[in-house]
């Protein structure tokens, strides 16, 4: 039955952990930004859930209020209705691509899952770029020029705050699901196929 | 001649430089080496052990790190303390209720961590009220106050709270006998025939700590000192040192010393457990209270006890026992093994051990030198172990390592010798600066002592630090007792006086030390849960008002329609939810106190105004940057005047929800 058609074994592998690990993201925080300062020894965190923001969100929020960052509350994120929905869909997709075994549908599956890491990224930066920039105009401490925009993934300064963004365990799988995804696909390609025969 | 007139001059001088090089050394000579390596905390570092110690006539606790000798916190217990409003604050004042009022001062002696067989458990701390009879019990996951119970039938709750080994109760004997029942209004002269003394045992609720005076035994007129639980075989037994054997009214220092052999006095509480089964004892009419704070209402209720349950020892017999004991014993200490109670003679010049088994031995075949009034006296040597001789002049309390050794105090010669409890040889003596009181070793009255240190609180200071003025703190130094010696590693002033100090490792407590409270638990009848709730309302002649705090603004935070003749209270919410975000309150004029409100607390101030005009109020506590912001006004008006109570704040933002 085997022909050039359907999948390889290490594209079947590939497409299984991929399914199961988007499972195991619905459950875990996608995202991290740590915030250290002086006052903070012990760090503040927000998590970004599929479903919600977590972690020190309030008194985050408390200390926003001096520069005038609208509060962040998790109402105000659409994502976070249709994400969890996104990452369960893209789950069941690996699995109907298992079903279907075909290798065209493999590779639109890979670009379809990379496809949406980017757009996710963009999503992040955007928002990211609103709060950070949107500020109300009668804050109690307005520095001229300075915006809070923390950094899409890295360390960046924001007055007395070091603003540390970072993938959290959701976020990594993320990362491995894609990383694994091309690299399959890279391999399986015909003029690649004699390298894993 | 000439040449050899000069002669007396220089063996004069000679002389003078000997006998001063004589001198014995002080303690900046006798210092070793790498003492300032064993007491170094590096910054940012924590110390070792939490040591909480008495502040006697200051009526609070102060908590030191140990090896540092860095003061952490003082935690106000029978006295009002207006830096943080506790005695002040509406929902703090009953703690000092007694049948007598508000006492709004004590002086706190003894202080005994709670204990689970024998070892300390690091959940509760226990303190003594020594001039009104109160005992109370801190809570050590938030370092506060959290129940106070005045004890009737007593005057100077000295022998207390020593605690038996599973913190099953807390001990209080009374040092003054008095007159009880309804005459007591006698000719003190008539002391030997009206006169009673008691002690008092109080139950402690395992889970959540509360007490409860379980009875009160009826004892004669003598004076109670000092005390401690039995332990491991003795548990069962308590020990009371005792003394005015010779029922002197006046001039005790020489009347109540004339005796050769005062008493350790022990009792089998056990067997009153028996009796009070049977049904015994009488119940007596009293008036006492028991104040409680409820860290969910973040108040407290105070309650007046009626009655309790008293045991006479001349009629229940085996249950209190006399063992002479030689001049005027104070401290009282049972061994780690629950075998060996130490007694300190303060005018003696040995220290006698005495021996649990030994003494059931007597009390089994009825080894009686006699009776004192109608209670068994056990003859000396039957119950005797043995003596320490010559240790030192003045012994007074006396600390355990857990590897066979005892620390005494010596009040007179001014130093700590350490014996060992089996041989009772002398193995080594140091001095303390000066006149030492008691003396502490981490868990050193429990079955596990942690050792490695000893702490001695001095009762005279004159020129250990810097001189200030004729009052001074007083002085504690610090000694390694890891070795065969002990070796001098820190001194450090203390505050108020401290007598009697317990420690433990830092980590039975650091980890569960509470950060603020949860506001969805606040359950204060006048909590407002979020700026939206904020408000102000008259009820009569009082107004209430409702108020928050947050980083940085109080809502509202300008209120008017106040009149002269009003009663106003500010019912002030702290709605942060972050550690180490207290704020503070304070109103122009207020004739008591400021209120520091801890994250997720609601306390009140009450202010009477009375005199028309605009009351600035502040946050008294820098909160953050803009805490100098952090105020507002209060009009007061004349009682007859229109102004409408009207209360706001610049604006109420949507946003300004309690923190969940």
């Amino acid at each position: 039955m085997k022909n050039k058609f359907t999948m390889t074994t290490l594209m079947k592998m590939a497409t299984l952990f991929c399914s199961l690990g988007l499972i195991v993201v619905l459950f875990v925080p996608l995202w991290k930004i740590e915030l250290g300062a002086p006052q903070y020894p012990e760090g503040l965190v927000l998590k970004i859930w599929p479903n919600k923001l977590g972690g020190d969100v309030e008194i985050i929020n408390g200390l926003n209020h001096y520069i005038g960052m609208r509060h962040l509350h998790t109402e105000d994120f659409p994502e976070f209705t249709i994400l969890p929905y996104i990452i369960a869909g893209f789950s069941l997709m690996g699995f109907i691509t298992l079903f279907i075994n075909k290798r065209n549908i493999f590779t639109i599956f890979v670009f379809s899952f990379l496809a949406l890491c980017v757009i996710s990224m963009i999503d992040f930066y955007r928002w990211e770029y609103e709060y950070g920039h949107e500020l109300n105009p009668d804050a109690p401490i307005i520095v001229p020029g300075m915006a809070y925009q923390p950094p899409l993934i890295g360390y960046k300064k924001l007055l007395n705050f070091g603003a540390y963004s970072i993938p959290d365990t959701g976020g990594w799988i993320f990362v491995a699901v894609g990383v694994i995804l091309l690299l399959t696909w890279i391999l399986s390609r015909r003029k690649n196929i004699k390298l894993i025969k | 001649m000439k040449k050899y007139q000069y002669i007396p001059f220089t063996l004069i001088a000679l002389a003078a430089i000997l006998i001063t090089g004589c001198k014995p050394k002080n303690a900046a000579t006798a210092l070793s080496g790498n003492a300032a390596e064993k007491v170094y905390v590096a910054p940012g570092k924590y110390d070792e052990f939490y040591n909480f110690v008495s502040g006697g006539f200051n009526g609070q606790i102060s908590v030191y790190g140990l090896p540092s000798g860095r003061l952490l916190k003082i935690i106000p217990v029978f006295s009002v303390f207006p830096e943080n409003g506790y005695g002040y604050s509406e929902e703090s004042k009953a703690m000092l209720q007694t049948s007598n009022g508000i006492v709004p001062w004590d002086d706190l002696h003894h202080l005994q961590l709670s204990q689970t067989n024998g070892e300390v458990d690091g959940r509760w701390l226990f303190a003594n009220g020594n001039n009104s009879p109160r005992v109370a019990r801190v809570d050590l996951k938030d370092f506060r106050t959290t129940e106070i119970l005045e004890i009737p039938n007593s005057a100077g709750n000295h022998s207390s709270p020593f605690i038996t080994e599973n913190t099953e109760y807390v001990v209080a004997g009374t040092r003054f006998s008095i007159p009880m029942g309804d005459n007591i209004d006698v000719p003190i002269e008539s002391y030997k025939k009206n006169f009673k003394g008691t002690v008092t045992y109080i139950s402690v609720d395992p889970k959540e700590g509360n007490m409860k005076i379980a009875f009160q035994i009826l004892l004669p007129p003598v004076n109670f000192d000092l005390s401690h639980s039995g332990k491991g075989p003795s548990h069962g037994w308590s020990f009371f040192s005792c003394y005015n054997r010779e029922k002197a009214n006046t001039l005790l220092e020489v009347n109540a010393s004339m005796g050769d052999k005062d008493f350790i006095m022990a009792v089998n509480w056990k067997k009153a457990e028996e009796y009070i089964k049977a049904g015994k004892g009488l119940k007596k009419m009293v008036n006492y209270y028991h104040n409680k704070y409820d860290q969910s209402t973040h108040n407290c209720t105070s309650t007046l006890e009626k009655e309790v349950l008293m045991l006479d020892p001349t009629e229940l017999k085996d249950m209190v026992y006399f063992i002479p004991c030689p001049k005027s014993p104070h401290g009282c200490d049972v061994d780690p093994s629950g075998e060996y109670i130490v007694a300190s003679g303060k005018l003696a010049a040995l220290i006698p051990v005495f021996s649990y088994s030994k003494m059931i031995k007597a009390i089994e075949d009825k080894q009686y030198e006699g009776d004192y009034e109608g209670i068994p006296v056990l003859k000396y040597e039957s119950v005797l172990y043995g003596e320490v001789k010559k240790p030192g002049l003045g012994p007074l309390h006396t600390e355990f390592d857990g590897k066979g050794n005892a620390y005494t105090s010596f009040f007179v010669s001014s130093e700590v010798v350490k014996w060992n409890i089996k041989s009772l040889e002398v193995l080594d003596r140091v001095p303390t600066y000066y006149s030492i009181g008691h003396l502490c070793i981490p868990g050193g009255d429990s079955r596990k002592p942690f050792g490695k240190y000893l702490i001695a609180y001095n009762k005279i200071t004159k020129d250990r630090y810097l001189p200030t003025g004729p009052e001074l703190a007083q002085s504690a130094q610090l000694y390694d007792i890891s070795g065969d010696k002990m070796q001098l590693i820190l001194d450090f002033p203390t505050v108020g006086e401290p007598h009697y100090a317990q420690a433990l490792p830092a980590e039975m407590l650091m980890k569960k030390s509470t950060k603020f409270y949860k506001i969805e638990e606040n359950n204060h009848a006048y909590v407002s849960k979020g700026e939206k709730q904020a408000k102000v309302v008259r009820d009569g002649k009082k107004v209430h008002v409702y108020m928050t705090a947050i980083r940085s603004h109080f809502v509202p935070d300008n209120i008017e329609g106040v009149k002269l003749g009003d009663e106003v209270y500010f019912h002030v919410t702290n709605l942060e939810q972050d550690w180490d975000v207290p704020h503070g309150f304070a109103i122009k004029h207020a004739n008591n106190a400021e209120i520091l409100i801890m994250p997720g607390e609601t306390q009140t101030l009450k202010w009477v105004p009375e005199k028309v005009g605009v009351f600035p109020i502040y946050c008294t506590d820098f909160c953050s940057a803009l805490h100098q912001e952090m105020q507002g006004y209060v009009r007061v008006s004349p009682a007859n005047s229109n102004t409408p109570l009207t209360f706001s704040t610049g604006k109420t933002s949507a946003e300004a929800t309690p923190n969940k």
